[in-house]
């Protein structure tokens, strides 16, 4: 018993995607390989909400791809991944797609403009799911445009309700919405997760996304740099491990608003080691040179040479221990 | 709401039609096309008094204005004046030769039509694949290749080599119209029919074929994909109900384009349709016979154009619901 509640729902080992493209400043037309997702790591079990947290260009949408199996045809993901301690394979994701694993998309352009709601929303629980959303009746009767924006997130995670998914991954479901709206959002969000299913929220939204997920992967210039508890991130900088997430809560509003100097690197110009580096103020000659592993530290995991901490490591959910159970 | 549109509609069509009898009237008076020669032609040798009286009760001396308001005011009563080469109404020639036309024309649209939107379809949903290279070369092969030549080509091949089509007109040689069967006549639509809509279902095709392609690429296939659609799923339930309408537009508005091809293809086919007929009086200075073709020609495009227009408001939700 003990050991099935440990095994996370979804776990994701050294994940890659890369996109096969033509040069077109080639006049050879040679083919490249562009990496989006370089490394990324994280697992999220049952009653869980996981933030998948980074500024947009970092290549996180792509995980929901990913993970699902519907990556655009010239792009390419490597890596392990297991849905429930089995190995995610092609078949088993056409198998999972639509009723274990159910996606949340960004706005109401993922609907089909020519269907009227109901059939998009089809399943037998649909009226009980609208009514606790809050979405009148006629809704069903609704064309995608004539829905508010307001009502068109609630549908949209109503299709994710309708079915019986245990993992639902939601991909930017916040932008567009008044502070009002996103905070119900992911108030509904949470009650998913709290009914004892695996919530993903992909989010370039930290501060909201801390208020509300139990831990927060953060994600730079395509990996995992660390994953905290929230808790860190409620409690400040100094809680937190990676140079990059401690400049993010430092950017925040409430945290003083301090920017930090350099961009984010292209996934085809990534420097050599550690990818902040040419950002971060404690920067050695090693980290440009070479990649710093992940590593467990403080009940969370960093990816960084000089992350210190204090000894007492304990975290019953980390990638790790998961490993270390089997 | 719909019989708003349709009178403002209708309001246009008549301004047009208007615009087009003045400058067809303006072109056909300042072309060579002399008309009292045309007429003298039928009625044999003619003196130069003769000549000169005919013009006078003609009144081709008299003002382009004049003449023009004296056509346009017998129009208006529903005189289309008298054919100079069939020596018959006007408007009895175009009802005749329309409903040949009109057989061939609208089995040609609807075969190219259905013809080109599933090759659409099948291009757009293998995108890449052989199935698309073909098809699609297949389209811009055809769609430029000249009608009449492809039509001579399978005159040549279909009717001459093989004898499996009669080589031209609507109806066996030498029998009674009251005897001819629908079977015959339909033998004789077939090749004019297949070498018109062969002109048009590229158009068709290639736009289906992107139009299809950018809505499997769209963001709501992307959600239906990570909803657990398969592949002929997705094309039974966004792939068709995303593609048809443009289709439809697109067809509906190529009325222009089968017109302008059924006067080429009845010309090669000998088939007496209106094309045939617009060709006949233009090369025979039949100035009656020609404008009335002109006008009728436009209203028949006009009313192609506006049922796009009116499907559209029907078809479209987004702008059914916003009206209701």
């Amino acid at each position: 018993m003990e050991n099935k509640q440990n095994t996370p729902v979804l776990e994701v080992d050294g994940l890659s995607v890369s996109f096969r493209m033509y040069d077109t400043a080639d006049r050879a037309f040679q083919q490249k390989n562009l990496q989006v997702i370089t490394d990324l790591s994280m697992c999220v079990h049952a009653g869980e909400v996981l933030a998948v947290a980074g500024s947009s260009g970092s290549g996180k949408s792509l995980l929901a791809s990913a993970i699902l199996g519907i990556l655009p045809d010239n792009a390419v993901a490597e890596g392990s991944m297991r849905y429930q301690g089995q190995e995610l394979t092609p078949e088993l994701q056409r198998k999972l797609r639509g009723t274990e694993i159910a996606l949340v998309p960004q706005s109401v352009d993922f609907l089909d403009p020519l269907m009227r709601v109901g059939a998009q929303t089809k399943g037998n629980r649909r009226a009980h799911i609208f009514r606790r959303l809050g979405l009148p009746e006629e809704t069903v009767r609704c064309y995608p445009f004539q829905l508010s924006g307001g009502m068109a997130r609630r549908v949209l995670v109503s299709t994710a309700l309708i079915t019986d998914a245990r993992l639902i991954i939601a991909d930017e479901p916040t932008p567009g919405m008044s502070l009002d709206q996103a905070l119900e959002a992911l108030r509904s969000f949470r009650e998913i997760a709290d009914a004892g299913k695996a919530v993903i929220l992909i989010t370039h939204d930290i501060d909201l996304a801390f208020a509300f997920a139990d831990r927060i992967a953060v994600f730079y210039a395509g990996m995992t740099v660390e994953t905290a508890r929230a808790e860190d991130f409620r409690a400040g900088a100094e809680a937190l491990r990676h140079p990059y997430s401690k400049a993010l809560w430092r950017a925040l509003p409430q945290n003083g608003f301090e920017p930090i100097a350099g961009f984010q690197p292209y996934a085809d110009n990534l420097p050599e080691g550690c990818p902040f580096a040419p950002r971060c103020s404690s920067r050695s000659p090693r980290c440009e040179r070479e990649l710093p592993p992940v590593r467990a530290l403080r009940g969370g995991e960093v990816r960084c040479f000089y992350a210190h901490g204090r000894p007492e490591e304990t975290c019953q959910y980390t990638l790790t221990d998961a490993r270390r159970g089997e | 709401m719909l019989l708003k549109r349709f009178a403002l509609y209708l309001i246009r069509v008549i301004s047009l039609l208007f615009a087009v009898s003045i400058i067809s009237f303006a072109l056909v008076s300042a072309s060579p096309v002399d008309p009292v020669q045309q007429y003298m032609m039928g009625i044999g040798p003619v003196s130069d008094e003769q000549r000169s009286e005919i013009e006078a009760y003609w009144g081709v001396d008299r003002p382009p204005a004049e003449r023009y308001w004296s056509w346009i005011s017998a129009l208006l009563h529903g005189d289309f004046g008298v054919s100079l080469l069939y020596r018959r109404p006007v408007i009895e020639i175009i009802s005749e030769r329309f409903r040949n036309s009109l057989a061939l024309m609208m089995c040609a649209w609807v075969f190219s039509g259905i013809i080109g939107y599933s090759l659409g379809c099948v291009m757009g949903m293998n995108r890449n694949r052989w199935q698309d290279k073909i098809i699609r070369k297949l389209c811009y092969l055809l769609g430029s290749v000249p009608t009449f030549w492809l039509g001579l080509v399978f005159l040549m091949v279909f009717a001459v080599m093989l004898g499996w089509f009669p080589v031209g007109f609507s109806t066996p040689i030498g029998m009674r119209d009251s005897e001819v069967t629908i079977w015959q006549r339909l033998h004789h639509l077939v090749l004019p029919a297949f070498t018109l809509s062969l002109m048009s279902f590229s158009n068709t095709a290639l736009h289906t074929r992107q139009k299809m392609i950018d809505v499997m690429n769209s963001e709501y296939v992307l959600f239906a994909r990570a909803r657990g659609e398969g592949r002929w799923m997705l094309f039974w339930r966004h792939g068709l109900r995303n593609t048809v309408l443009p289709a439809v537009t697109l067809q509906f508005a190529s009325f222009a384009e089968l017109f302008g091809g059924s006067v080429l293809a009845e010309n090669v086919f000998s088939y007496p349709g209106l094309g045939s007929a617009v060709a006949a009086a233009g090369l025979n200075s039949d100035v009656p016979l020609l404008l009335g073709i002109t006008l009728f020609s436009t209203l028949f495009v006009c009313v192609g154009n506006m049922t796009a227009n009116l499907l559209y408001g029907i078809i479209d939700p987004k702008i059914r619901e916003v009206r209701q």
